[in-house]
């Protein structure tokens, strides 16, 4: 193992243990006031009126009036911060009420009256014609693969919400100062300079009169990359307003009605086939549901595009989707970003068309299976070692997988079946397309005390994900320090550069990159007893530029790369399942700290077995129909099992000591794994997750596929 | 007002007995180490001990403690008992957002204190009124186990 990759503890170990480590519903703030909501009843509606209760001393109403710009800055800003004239989806916020009293400003809420008149509300995506974006690419020629097809097999897959269910619900504080005109928000967040942005615009500041601190951040699997720009800039109106600081938690069933969720996705497969069972050509259409504003959507749509034909050559394709908008909650990101709906269907559709030839899954995987130098969907290339075989042969070894599938192949008899699923994956490292250069332009500053200790200064943020002592190892190998040397504390806009959002699996590869090289300059000019400040800039190292208009280009500087392997029996009475074997093998170049890759590699699987067995989260009329942990089944340690991880060596020489992406990529194969597992064992086909126990049972009685 | 005894010593919430005993802890008693994530007793983070068994803070009134026994991990990270579990969800790789961290503390303190010698079977459904989204469990597993292993006589 490199010297780099050992376990150390990490630096926050011992404040986070001891319950020492204040979170942002920790921190009081003297003299605060806190706020409830009033949110819309209606998906679409017009509002005719508002009707106040009498507000006691102290209290206040806060609505879009009291910002300089109702717009909440994402990518592009057609979200209202608070719906003003019209409400677009339930649960959209209207205004709140803040004052000393939290239950107080909630009863104020229930007893402000808002009438609306009906408007005509999109609920499904198929009916929208409204899109937040839509792309084409295509590549050879489709049309003629097709004609000269064999065989030509169509599918449709389904993917439901997924709601990111970090443990510590949003919240944020906001704080005006009169004199200076400037405001501080302080919060649980991915992204300080996304705050900082929205609240410029909102609040119509400059960057000197905007502050984001960025406090202990109890999980965000991407649910805490764009909402709390929506939250910090409700909170700082209601702060500028009052004159008093401000701050909104949000309870579970708050958070988990009115928070972005992974899109829901419709997935369209045609696969044409020569008479040999190599796949010629490939058709895909996908549809996400946006929700009722783009906010993040037309990324997460060309990641799931970018996905859709897995780790597999297709050398004729025509891929085309688009991001409905309809009147549900908005969608946003979570862990893989688009990504998880495209590697369940194109996993789902290899072991179909498998078998439909008659071949294992694993044959019929390497029969297609890219190769280095071989061409991406879009004219890309994938420029370094692809390891799949090392992938295969490393899981062979831990799982069996082959020998199993075999034995599983056999008739079985009786209530309990068992199976085994395997999942092949890629995961594009860092922003997709050109969003590094053009847009982030991330900057990083290593100061160098007069002790001798170093500091990074970067606006990323450790989420639970590791990052400061992730970051803090990079700086330390890279300058010869003890790790005790280095210095990184929670982001704060007023002392940290905008070195980009912690979203993309970005922050080691580009970030950690630009420490890398931070601190080598550093460690050439040391001067001892001196203060010294170096910084770094994003330096574009794509090999095929990419066009956004054209579609075409490499996506991602490079790619890691997963393996998962589910073991499982099933109960044919009930159609629950019980898991016996998890496995996953990463590429994701060279490892930072192994407990710590270790950790998101076990955490990401999970939150994808999740995702394809048990996590089910509907909208019906547009309102969700599952609320809380009550409804809403995450698995909990009685559900999962224990499992094998492996990381194959295969270091990148753009990132830091040849690290890659990492967090997001874990997550990818849990949910096509499980489902193949389970096809296994009853011995049928499905197209839709999460494969619930009750969707098992269906497919029973009717006899065939769901 | 309801008198209890909290982390070793007699208290009195002049709080009414209806409040949720997670409102007392953090609020009344500035005891922030015990988390909030669901509200209804459904996450675990907020777990305390009261008589020594695993209860959900914010599913219990106040009134249900009278004349008992709270111990919350402010009460407890100051004992053998706890450096070892430190140390071993430390190597373990047990921990990584933390928001679950003080409850699952709480939840092997009350495991190991009943059964010193847990089986994974048993580890695992003590914990499982504790959700974590991070880690995936295996790694908490572990660290119990290893705690259990390192921690003869200590429970």
């Amino acid at each position: 193992m490199k010297n780099i990759s050992k376990a150390v503890e990490k630096k926050d170990h011992k404040q986070k243990t001891s319950g020492r480590a204040m979170y942002i519903a920790d921190k009081k703030l003297t003299g605060e006031l806190q706020a409830a909501f009033v949110r819309s009843e209606l998906p679409h509606g017009r509002i005719l009126k508002i009707e106040l209760p009498p507000l006691p001393e102290g209290y206040l109403a806060v609505d879009g009036r009291d910002l300089a710009d109702n717009h909440l800055q994402v990518i592009t800003a057609e979200q209202p911060v608070f719906a003003t004239e019209e409400v677009s989806y339930i649960g959209e916020a209207i205004l709140l009420i803040a004052g000393p009293d939290l239950a107080t400003a909630r009863c104020l809420c229930r007893e402000t009256k808002v009438t609306y008149e009906e408007l005509p509300a999109v609920l499904d995506m198929d009916k929208a014609s409204a899109a937040a974006a839509r792309y084409h690419f295509a590549k050879g020629d489709v049309a003629a693969a097709l004609a000269r097809a064999a065989q030509i097999v169509e599918e449709t897959f389904t993917t439901g919400y997924q709601e990111q269910a970090y443990l510590e619900p949003q919240g944020v504080a906001a704080c005006w100062d009169a004199e200076e005109g400037k405001i501080t928000v302080y919060g649980s967040m991915q992204c300080p300079y996304y705050v900082h942005g929205a609240l410029m615009r909102a609040l119509n500041l400059d960057a000197q009169h905007v502050r984001v601190v960025q406090e202990v951040t109890g999980g965000g699997f991407g649910g805490k990359e764009d909402y709390p720009s929506l939250l910090a800039c409700q909170a700082a109106a209601a702060a500028r307003k009052a004159g008093a600081p401000v701050r909104i938690i949000h309870n579970r069933r708050e958070d988990m009605a009115v928070t972005p969720k992974r899109h829901p996705g419709k997935l369209h497969y045609a696969a044409a086939l020569d008479a040999q069972h190599h796949i010629i050509g490939l058709k895909i259409n996908i549809c996400l549901d946006a929700g009722a504003f783009p906010g993040l959507s037309s990324v997460v749509l060309q990641r799931s595009l970018l996905s859709a034909v897995g780790v597999y050559r297709v050398d004729n394709l025509e891929a085309e989707g688009r991001a409905a908008i309809t009147n549900t909650v908005p969608s946003g990101a979570f862990r893989g970003f688009g990504a998880p709906q495209s590697v369940f269907a194109v996993e789902s559709l290899m072991n179909h068309l498998a078998a439909k030839t008659g071949m294992t899954p694993l044959a019929f995987r390497l029969l297609h299976g890219v190769k280095q130098g071989d061409e991406t969907g879009t004219g890309g290339r994938y420029h370094h070692h692809v390891p799949l075989p090392d992938l295969i042969a490393r899981a062979e070894e831990l799982s069996g997988y082959s020998r199993k599938y075999a034995e599983y192949a056999r008739p079985q008899t009786g209530r309990y079946r068992r199976g085994i699923g395997l999942a092949l994956f890629l995961h594009g490292c860092g922003f997709t397309g050109s969003a590094e250069k053009d847009v982030i332009r991330s900057r990083l500053i290593l100061r160098k005390n007069a002790d001798d200790r170093v500091e990074i200064l970067a606006s990323n943020t450790d989420m639970g994900q590791g990052l400061k002592t992730t970051f803090s190892k990079i700086a330390a190998e890279a300058l010869g320090l003890p790790l005790e040397r280095i210095i990184c504390r929670n982001p704060d806009t007023d002392r940290v550069p905008n070195s980009g959002p912690t979203v993309a699996s970005r922050s080691i590869l580009i970030v950690g990159k630009l420490i890398e090289r931070a601190a080598r300059r550093l460690k050439a000019e040391w001067v001892s007893g001196r203060e010294q400040e170096v910084q770094e800039v994003y330096k574009d190292d794509v090999l095929i530029p990419w066009d956004l208009e054209k579609f075409r280009g490499d996506a991602y500087p490079t790619y890691s790369w997963g393996l998962n392997v589910v073991e499982l029996e099933e109960d044919r009475l009930t159609g629950m399942t019980n898991l016996l074997g998890i496995w996953g093998v990463f590429d994701v170049g060279t490892v930072i700290d192994y407990t710590i890759m270790k950790g998101q590699a076990e955490g990401g699987i999970l939150q994808g077995i999740g995702y394809g067995s048990m996590e089910k989260l509907e909208a019906q009329g547009g309102q969700f129909r599952q609320g809380s942990f009550t409804d809403y089944l995450i698995p909990t340690a009685m559900d999962t099992v224990e499992s094998e991880i492996a990381f194959v060596d295969n270091p990148y020489d753009g990132g830091p000591f040849g690290a890659k992406g990492a967090g997001e990529l874990t997550l990818l194969g849990g949910a096509p794994a499980y489902v193949a597992a389970v096809e296994q064992a009853t011995g049928r086909a499905y197209h839709a997750v999460p494969l619930t126990p009750e969707r098992i049972l269906a497919a029973e009685d009717k006899g065939g596929e769901v | 007002m309801v008198e209890f005894t909290l982390n070793g010593k007699n208290v009195t919430s002049q709080q009414p007995p209806h409040t949720r005993l997670l409102d007392v802890l953090r609020e009344e008693f500035g005891l922030r180490a015990t988390k909030e994530g669901c509200g209804e007793g459904e996450c675990g983070a907020c777990s305390v001990l009261v008589e020594g068994m695993l209860w959900n803070s914010c599913v219990t009134p106040l009134a249900n403690v009278r004349r008992k026994s709270v111990t919350t991990l402010e009460g407890f990270r100051d004992t053998e008992r706890y450096r070892l579990l430190e140390q071993c969800f430390s190597e373990a790789g047990a921990v990584q957002c933390g928001f679950c961290t003080p409850g699952m503390i709480m939840a092997a303190e009350a495991l190991l204190s009943h059964n010193p010698w847990p089986l994974e079977a048993e580890i695992r459904e003590a914990i499982s009124g504790n959700l974590c989204r991070c880690t995936g469990y295996n790694m908490i597993v572990d660290a119990v186990r290893r705690a259990a292993a390192k921690g003869a006589g200590l429970w």
